[in-house]
């Protein structure tokens, strides 16, 4: 498919997942793990991707120009564990044509 | 020991839509919920965010939504037991259950309905090495009874609604406040920011940011806590403290109810979508985001189907044989446990002339 974009995912057991994401259904980053069942239901995506739970946190590992952190998703990120300087909210991170070659790393429950 | 008839667990919209849909068919009902007020995730995950998708209903507050339905319920009397976590399932000689909470309060009933979400809310507890060990040592996640830290010195972590509000709240309890966040921005109502800022003025409220809590220091008890603050050159340094309270917010976790024998896949409950939501264990339910089935959704609207057709199955299990003919509210109206009856005004029949 086309509008296809191939983005890899590093799940919470360190096994690494290049898999076809949809840039047609409006979907996110998180979403996308879950359509994958890359962690198991109920330990992602808690709040539904509000940015009020931050269980969909990842370290942003390629250079890909992901869209600007926005003020919930940074409040968020002043709370939650493990935090690095390269941690978003998956939930945030829409899946567009732009986010081809997109790779993260699922950081752990909290 | 609480008596019902059906054992809810859970004070969701699912739960409480359950409530009504029992006491159509004259089932009383008791529900349990970790949080210690009713709406489950819509009260304390997102209570001020519009839902779209409740039919009927084109656009509506979460914490509306759980407003409404305790008054359409409201009739039926339903019994809570709040600030209480379900922890044991045993099954009667008789088939009954006796389901009993974290606190030792026992719930009898031959129904139990699980309508418990994504779990029981937990607190989320920051990673510091000794935490643990100093819990219900000076260390607590929730304030249970403001008047326990009367003249104490407090440190409370965390930058959200809930540390400003109990920082607010506890300045005028304790002898000292500590206010320590990451940041130097709160995520926050308008007001309670602006209240923290004029008790930080006026000397009531001590505020370390951008800081963090990294050590617990104390024997036996509580005495201070190591603060890392990252200003312009890192330093650490120790606040004395009886008290530290750490409000990083509630996480649900399915908990106990894991281990009540029942069918378990990907966290959720195993039920028969064909016929009742019936979990492996007769008589045990589970409705709502809880459940599991092929094609779940997990859904608010899909909760309310699931409780409808749970409580025709309770009934007959309460009821054996008894027959019985689906009613609908406009035409046989609503007769409420507290004697209220509601009903469709009669048409007027009056001639033209």
């Amino acid at each position: 498919m086309e509008q296809d974009v191939k983005v890899t995912i590093i799940d919470r057991e360190g096994v690494s997942h290049t898999i076809e994401a949809p840039t047609d259904m409006a979907m996110n980053l998180m979403e996308i793990v879950r359509l994958y069942e890359l962690a198991p239901e109920g330990t992602i995506g808690v709040c539904g991707g509000m940015a009020m739970c931050a269980s969909c946190q990842c370290y942003v590992l390629s250079d890909t120009a992901l869209p600007e952190i926005q003020d919930d998703e940074d409040a968020m990120l002043s709370e939650a564990f493990y935090v690095k300087n390269n941690s978003r909210l998956g939930c945030q991170i829409q899946m567009t044509p732009e986010m081809e070659g997109l790779k993260v790393e699922l950081a752990p429950e909290s | 020991m609480i008596k019902t008839d059906i054992l809810i667990i859970g004070a969701g919209p699912t739960g409480l839509f359950a409530v009504f849909e029992a006491g159509l068919l004259k089932l009383k009902c008791h529900l349990i919920d970790a949080l210690p007020q009713p709406g489950g995730q819509c009260s304390e995950l997102y209570p001020k965010k519009p839902i779209y998708d409740i039919p009927g209903f084109p656009e509506i507050l979460a914490d509306d939504l759980t407003k409404n339905l305790m008054e359409q319920c409201k009739q039926f009397e339903p019994g809570f037991t709040l600030g209480e976590r379900a922890d044991t399932l045993e099954k009667q000689d008789d088939g009954t259950f006796i389901v009993t909470t974290n606190k030792g309060t026992k719930h009898h009933a031959p129904i139990v309905a699980i309508a418990g979400g994504l779990g029981s809310f937990e607190p989320r507890k920051p990673l510091i090495h000794n935490l643990t060990s100093f819990e219900d040592k000076g260390v607590e996640y929730i304030i249970k009874e403001p008047e326990f830290y009367r003249d104490k010195k407090v440190v409370i972590a965390g930058g959200g609604d809930s540390a400003l509000d109990w920082s607010i709240y506890l300045s005028n309890i304790a002898s000292e406040v500590t206010l320590i966040h990451r940041r130097n921005e709160f995520r926050g109502a308008l007001d309670s920011v602006e209240k923290v800022q004029e008790l930080k003025d006026a000397g009531k409220i001590n505020l370390i940011t951008p800081a963090e809590v990294v050590g617990l220091v104390g024997h036996h008890e509580l005495k201070a806590v190591v603060v890392s603050q990252s200003a312009h050159i890192d330093k650490e340094y120790e606040v004395e403290c009886d008290h530290f309270i750490p409000l990083f917010g509630l996480s649900p976790k399915l908990g106990p109810l894991g281990n009540w024998g029942l069918e378990i896949e990907k966290n959720a409950i195993k039920v028969n979508n064909a016929l009742d939501y019936q979990t492996n264990i007769p008589g045990v339910f589970a409705i709502g985001d809880v459940n599991t089935y092929p094609g779940k959704l997990k859904l608010i609207l899909c909760g309310f189907h699931e409780a409808t057709l749970m409580c025709q199955a309770a009934y007959q299990i309460i009821n054996p044989g008894k027959r019985y003919v689906l009613k609908y509210t406009t035409v046989s109206g609503i007769d409420g446990f507290d004697g209220s009856r509601k009903e469709a005004p009669k048409a007027v029949v009056k001639k033209i002339e």
